[in-house]
């Protein structure tokens, strides 16, 4: 019998224009956790669709225990107990827990098919305890949290009697806390005996859970090898190609006049009368970096969309560079402040449109963009070219690329481009580097201090706690709409700062 | 260098779009054939399928019939199809081509004005109509579907019953149970025919009102495909937030489009009852006017282009016509808008036929390239 559970031997998936896979070979050791590590667009997603039957690889074989297979779907997939969580859940919303686990295997008796759900519930319980898998299976999904939403999905793959599982970017969408818990179960999965595929890019992740580590670059695959011997260095610069540099270098600046001034600015929640932002003050100047800190929905959406005019704010005052404009229009506030949006998706792009429509989405009605209501291409695309190239932004078609189908680094680069060149004082980023791999957030973070060593104001609204530590000059931490810290990053802990943000402590 | 690669880029999905559509009404002419041989199978094929692809070019009338018909179903389809490349469903063209019909025949008949300001009183209360479902969707964010449905026959009953006046409205003709006959009444409320009628055998309908049509057709090109104005529209149409966040003005915008859409439809009714295609029937006034409705079929087999929609409305007015033709010993003309239905469902698959298209494209290309990689 073979040592590995699963192989895949020299897989090649080509798509039109690009070689998503060039010759990728990957072996799984039963019972082993083994990162697949590489930047956005480098082909993890591609090779574990191609394990999982989404995708007929052009050359290459797989292997189960050392017989060769064909998957041709995911039921074939299924069949071999290969199972996968993806990144956005599949979960029916208004189903509840066990109703998701066993969607599709439902167990029936009789020629009416009666279901039988009370030997679900115990295969379910049984399950949920032996793995340490918390759940209600008698709450709805939409109302539980992200975190036990996940633990929905492994028990959607343990309930099918899947051996291989593979986990594709877990730890995306989870608080600290959360990921704590998912390494703990992943080790109790693998302990048991199941072999677990972990795509990531996350190098912490990867050392704290991973046996062996396969690295993909650009489609190829780069090595692979034993993670307790390899450091952090060495495997980020396997994954990008070059030495990577984590630690900023940052040279001290005195800061300016302010150019932002929020004076109590409340906005209240539409459906009830409670304040989502409290009475916030507090002033971002020339030349240095404010953070916004805090767990997620203690109001930092709703204070960037009142100082962008997204929402009206209900008391309070805004002033840009000493004018107020609290009741100012978006298109009003975009001449004198640049915004990175916290949903790309949602806000900052059009998805349909080509990539140099999104570059000139704020600037379309202004010469040279257009005369007298009409377009001028040539000028468009002159101008998107150039921020193309000086931004780096990468996309199949150039300028005509749609930006759906750009990767999210590359989506993310493409708004950064455009809010930088407005050239405004002010630029507010959310969340920049969400779900971006190393080479991008490293590019992105320098960005922002360039921006701010050009003289600008950067007011930076993040979740990610080393970056809070990493970026700012200043940290303005949010509890329950309300800013309950102003702390310095050189002299803050890790450990300070989140007594601050789950609100266990104050200083303003 | 970079201009050239995208006029590639474009022709080559038009060219995919085009080909995706044209599959569309071959499979839907198969299916039509197979619906006549159900009801009628002897005569299926050539009293049915080919009468109807045949009659449209057989005389110069019937030419002219098909461009009389053609003209009006452009404005519809294009009152749709521009509404739908906004981000908004305008199933209220046909109120909007009610309300057209009633400003063009009462400036026409009572007030006897030239047809042009008849084709613009069209327009604006076309445009009234579509503009009422755009204000509720901007400002109370209620369907526009929904409105629109609703004024279609607040529309329809409104008009019937100023026409008719219980038999003694202004523009009602008691001998015929019509409108009066603008030939009779108002001959200078007529859009001129400049020729147009002599050259398809003297049929008094056939007028320029078809190069207004197409003309019409390149201006909504024009301003969605060239002017800020459609950028923004599309904008919102795509992803109504990032446009908010780009800071354009999204309610200003859906109200403008129902508004324009509402005027295109407006201007249709002003082509159809300016050339006389027909007298509005105010009696009959348990039906919608059908070219409202067919504008959406047009629209949709047009993929929402504006330049495909002239196309896409000469075909559906050429197989009408061509229904109309048939033998009513074995068919109804219907027969006629039952492909037309086919041919719409199928569109629906466009999207699928688009892709095999653009694969066998891809594989026709790499076997040429295998062949003269192999040649060197």
């Amino acid at each position: 019998m073979s040592e590995y559970i699963i192989e895949m031997l020299n897989i090649t998936k080509e798509f039109p224009g690009i070689i998503a896979n060039d010759q990728i070979t990957l072996q799984l050791k039963k019972g082993e956790i083994h990162a697949l590590l590489g930047e956005n667009g480098a082909g993890k997603s591609t090779l574990m669709s191609v394990l999982f039957g989404l995708y007929q690889p052009e050359k290459g074989e797989i292997r189960k225990n050392g017989e060769t297979v064909r998957i041709k779907d995911p039921n074939d997939a299924n069949a071999l107990g290969i199972g996968m969580v993806h990144q956005h859940f599949k979960l029916v919303e208004v189903f509840s827990v066990l109703d998701n686990i066993i969607l599709g295997v439902e167990p029936a008796q009789g020629p009416l098919g009666v279901l039988q759900k009370a030997e679900a519930r115990k295969k379910v319980l049984e399950l949920s305890e032996r793995y340490g898998l918390k759940v209600d299976p008698d709450a709805m999904v939409e109302d539980i949290t992200v975190g036990m939403q996940q633990r929905t999905e492994i028990l959607k793959m343990l309930y099918r009697d899947n051996e291989v599982l593979i986990f594709d970017e877990p730890t995306a969408v989870l608080t600290p806390q959360e990921i704590d818990e998912l390494m703990k179960i992943m080790k109790g999965l693998a302990a048991e005996g199941k072999s677990i595929l972990f795509i990531t890019h996350k190098l912490d992740e990867i050392k704290a859970v991973a046996d062996r580590c396969t690295v993909l670059r650009k489609g190829r695959c780069i090595g692979t090898v034993d993670v307790a011997t390899t450091s952090k260095e060495e495997l980020s610069e396997m994954m990008v190609g070059r030495k990577v540099q984590l630690v900023m270098d940052k040279q001290p600046i005195e800061p300016g006049e302010s150019v932002l001034t929020v004076q109590n600015l409340t906005v209240k929640g539409r459906r009830n009368a409670k304040a989502l932002v409290n009475d916030v003050s507090f002033n971002v100047r020339r030349g240095e970096i404010v953070c916004i800190a805090g767990i997620d929905g203690n109001g930092q959406s709703e204070l960037v969309y009142a100082l962008t005019g997204l929402m009206k704010s209900d008391k309070g005052k805004i002033y840009l560079n000493g004018q107020d404009v609290t009741h100012a229009s978006i298109r009003e506030r975009s001449a004198g402040m640049s915004h990175i949006p916290e949903d790309r998706h949602k806000h900052g792009l059009v998805l349909d449109y080509t990539l140099e429509d999104n570059l000139v989405l704020k600037r379309y009605f202004k010469p040279p963009f257009s005369h007298r209501g009409f377009l001028n291409f040539a000028e468009i695309r002159r101008y998107a070219n150039g921020l193309i190239e000086r931004f780096d932004v990468r996309s199949g078609q150039g300028a005509t690329t749609l930006a759906r189908s750009m990767s999210g680094g590359n989506q993310q680069k493409a708004i950064i481009a455009r809010e930088i060149d407005m050239g405004n004082d002010l630029l507010i980023a959310v969340q920049p580097t969400r779900g971006l791999d190393v080479g991008a957030i490293e590019y992105i973070r320098k960005e922002l201090l360039a921006q701010r060593d050009a003289g600008k104001a950067v007011l930076l609204v993040s979740l990610e706690l080393d970056e809070v530590l990493e970026v700012p000059d200043r940290i303005l931490v949010m509890y329950e709409g309300a800013i309950v810290g102003e702390l310095d990053p050189r002299y803050t802990t890790a450990k300070e700062l989140g007594l601050y943000m789950a609100g266990a402590q104050r200083n303003v | 260098m970079d201009k050239k690669r995208s006029f590639s880029l474009g022709s080559s999905e038009a060219f995919i779009s085009v080909a995706a559509s044209l599959v569309c009404i071959a499979i839907g002419l198969a299916l039509g054939l197979v619906v006549l041989a159900i009801i009628n199978a002897e005569h299926a094929f050539g009293d049915g399928l080919l009468v109807i692809l045949k009659s449209g070019l057989q005389s110069p009338r019937n030419m002219g019939t098909v461009l009389a018909n053609t003209a009006p179903l452009i404005m519809t389809g294009l009152s749709v199809g521009f509404a739908f490349k906004t981000g908004l469903f305008n199933i209220g063209a046909a109120g909007q081509y009610t309300l057209g019909a009633f400003g063009a025949l009462y400036c026409a008949i009572v007030l006897h004005l030239p047809w042009y300001l008849c084709l613009l009183a069209a327009m604006a209360l076309g445009a009234l109509w579509g503009a009422i479902p755009g204000i509720f969707k901007a400002y109370l964010n209620i369907n526009e579907v929904i409105t629109a449905i609703m004024f279609n026959w607040i529309g329809l009953y409104m008009v019937n019953d100023i026409m008719y006046g219980r038999g003694q409205g202004a523009m009602y003709d008691l001998s015929s149970t019509k409108t009066y006959s603008l030939r009779k009444v108002s001959p200078g409320s007529m859009i001129p025919s400049c020729g147009m009628s002599d050259l398809f055998g003297k049929l008094q309908s056939v007028t320029i009102a078809i190069f207004i049509a197409i003309l019409f057709a390149i201006a909504v090109y024009v301003v969605l495909n060239k002017t800020t104005f459609g950028y923004e529209l599309k904008a919102c149409g795509f992803n109504k937030n990032a446009a908010q966040y780009a800071g354009i003005n999204d309610k200003r915008n859906i109200i403008l489009s129902m508004t324009i859409a509402g005027a295109l439809a407006g201007v249709g009714a002003g082509l159809y009852y300016l050339s006389t295609v027909a007298e509005w029937n105010p009696q009959v006034s348990t039906a919608l006017p059908a070219m409202g409705f067919n504008g959406i079929s047009s629209a949709l087999l047009a993929c929402s282009n504006p330049i495909g929609t002239i196309f896409s409305s000469l075909f559906i007015s050429y197989i009408t016509v061509g229904g109309t033709k048939l033998s009513t010993q074995y068919y109804t003309k219907e027969i006629a808008d039952v492909i037309t239905a086919i041919i719409i469902y199928l569109c629906a698959f466009s999207l699928l036929f688009k892709n095999r298209i653009r694969a066998l494209l891809r594989a026709n290309r790499r076997s040429t390239e295998a062949l003269k990689g192999g040649e060197e």
